[in-house]
């Protein structure tokens, strides 16, 4: 979906190692900084430019090349810039002088201090109607897609090629692999899955018998799913 | 006055003294975005003290305290998440389809977004720093427990943890359980016992005792 470029995503981090430890934080603590403030604003500001989608944004965040080494809201504004410049709202030039240089795109939306209130309190479902039925009940087996992709995708990747249970059926939902690649809604069923731990992290130490129990639940769209035979496993 | 005035010099001390890379990379930006016209600096303020002063944890603790004392509105929040939070005038962006999940005795669950930062927004606000950092977005589904523990939690061998992996536009609220020996509490007492931690998953309620009659009576 994305050319020839592979795609790569650098936040797809469930599973991974050497992060270090949990830095917890007040909550009454909203911002570190006044920036991040800024940059929080500006963001849900100008995405109700109608210019780009939520999954968009976060295709745009996540192949960030730096993004391991930004602080969380910096990855945000420089997706920002990205998808400013991308979608023709401002020039590379016009990022670098800090100042308009050209004439604005015509037909932009612009969220109103007024309407903020309502905007955000009526947000912007995903769901949506579809004629196909569920492939899938609740109770069913599932095996998700082993292969990788050349496209963002919500399939976390230590949740990939393992045998999972339907728990949930949430509806047809927006497809966000799509979406986020300029190519509509295709809107698909989507299912809550769980995992048993032991399924997911095959390579860890061997656990006793006796070990705790331990699940993950993923939300999964139709297609990243395929049946097992309950017979097989 | 006194307050604007002090707020003023705060942004002008900003102005001369303390401006690292970011603050000016971000400053330039806006200034751009409002000379093109695509922004309105003034919806950029509205939308900062919405998330700062409105929109946060005290929505969720509210939710919270109302399925501890209204079992009609328990059974509601378990069957529609989103209407029966929308009942009490909390939802849209970030919370548009909600499920509310309940700690029992048999299972603990725990909130996470391995990749990003989704979270409930209209009940907790903004997400906080570690929660969108890598160290708990990596370990949280591998080793659960193990995160526990850095929050101070131990939970005994026979309960379930469950990890809800925010994948998709679907929010999860954990609802914690409610502390022995409120029974005389009323919803907005209770709600003080509730923290942003207990309904991701990572923490417990207050301890009742720690509220002192006196902040009860005040409250």
């Amino acid at each position: 979906m994305s050319g020839n470029e592979r795609y790569v995503t650098n936040a797809d981090l469930g599973g991974t190692t050497g992060h270090g430890a949990i830095e917890h934080d007040d909550e009454r603590v909203v911002f570190h900084h006044q920036w991040e403030a800024r940059v929080l604003a500006m963001t849900v500001a100008a995405g109700a430019s109608g210019k780009w989608t939520l999954d968009m944004s976060r295709r745009y965040r996540e192949t960030l090349p730096d993004y391991a080494d930004l602080s969380y809201y910096e990855i945000w504004e420089a997706g920002l810039e990205r998808l400013l410049v991308d979608r023709g709202l401002v020039t590379a030039d016009e990022l670098a002088a800090g100042h308009a240089l050209v004439k604005p795109l015509e037909g932009i939306r612009v969220l109103k201090a007024e309407r903020v209130a309502a905007g955000m309190r009526s947000g912007s479902s995903t769901e949506r109607q579809v004629s196909a039925l569920p492939r899938f009940a609740v109770g069913d087996l599932v095996r998700t897609r082993a292969d990788r992709v050349d496209h963002h995708t919500r399939l976390p990747s230590y949740a990939a090629g393992k045998i999972g249970r339907i728990e949930r059926l949430h509806g047809p939902h927006v497809f966000a692999d799509s979406h986020a690649h300029d190519l509509g809604e295709q809107p698909a069923w989507l299912y809550g899955v769980v995992f048993d731990a032991a399924e997911l992290w095959d390579d860890a130490a061997p656990r006793p018998d006796a070990a705790p129990r331990q699940s993950v639940l993923i939300d999964a769209w139709e297609s990243y799913l395929e049946p097992v035979d309950e017979r097989d496993t | 006055m006194d307050g604007h005035d002090h707020h003023h010099e705060h942004e002008h001390a900003d102005d001369h003294s303390e401006l690292g890379p970011m603050d000016v990379r971000v400053r330039a930006l806006e200034t751009l975005l409002t000379e093109k016209g695509y922004i309105d600096p003034a919806a950029l303020d509205e939308l900062i003290d919405t998330y700062q002063t409105r929109v946060g944890p005290r929505n969720g603790a509210r939710v919270v305290a109302r399925a501890w004392v209204d079992p009609e509105f328990r059974d509601w929040l378990r069957r529609d998440g989103t209407a029966a939070i929308a009942s009490l005038d909390y939802g849209g962006r970030q919370g548009e389809h909600m499920i509310a999940v309940e700690q029992t005795d048999h299972t603990h669950n725990i909130v996470a977004c391995t990749l990003c930062s989704c979270y409930p927004w209209p009940v907790l606000g903004l997400p906080p720093t570690w929660y969108k950092s890598a160290p708990y977005r990596s370990r949280v589904v591998r080793d659960p427990r193990g995160v526990l523990a850095e929050f101070g939690m131990t939970l005994p061998d026979e309960v379930e943890v469950r990890v809800w992996d925010s994948t998709a536009e679907i929010r999860y609220l954990v609802i914690p359980q409610r502390p022995a020996g409120t029974d005389d509490w009323t919803e907005e007492q209770l709600a003080e016992l509730v923290t942003r931690d207990s309904m991701i998953g990572v923490g417990v309620p207050l301890d009742p005792m720690s509220l002192g009659d006196h902040e009860l009576s005040s409250t």
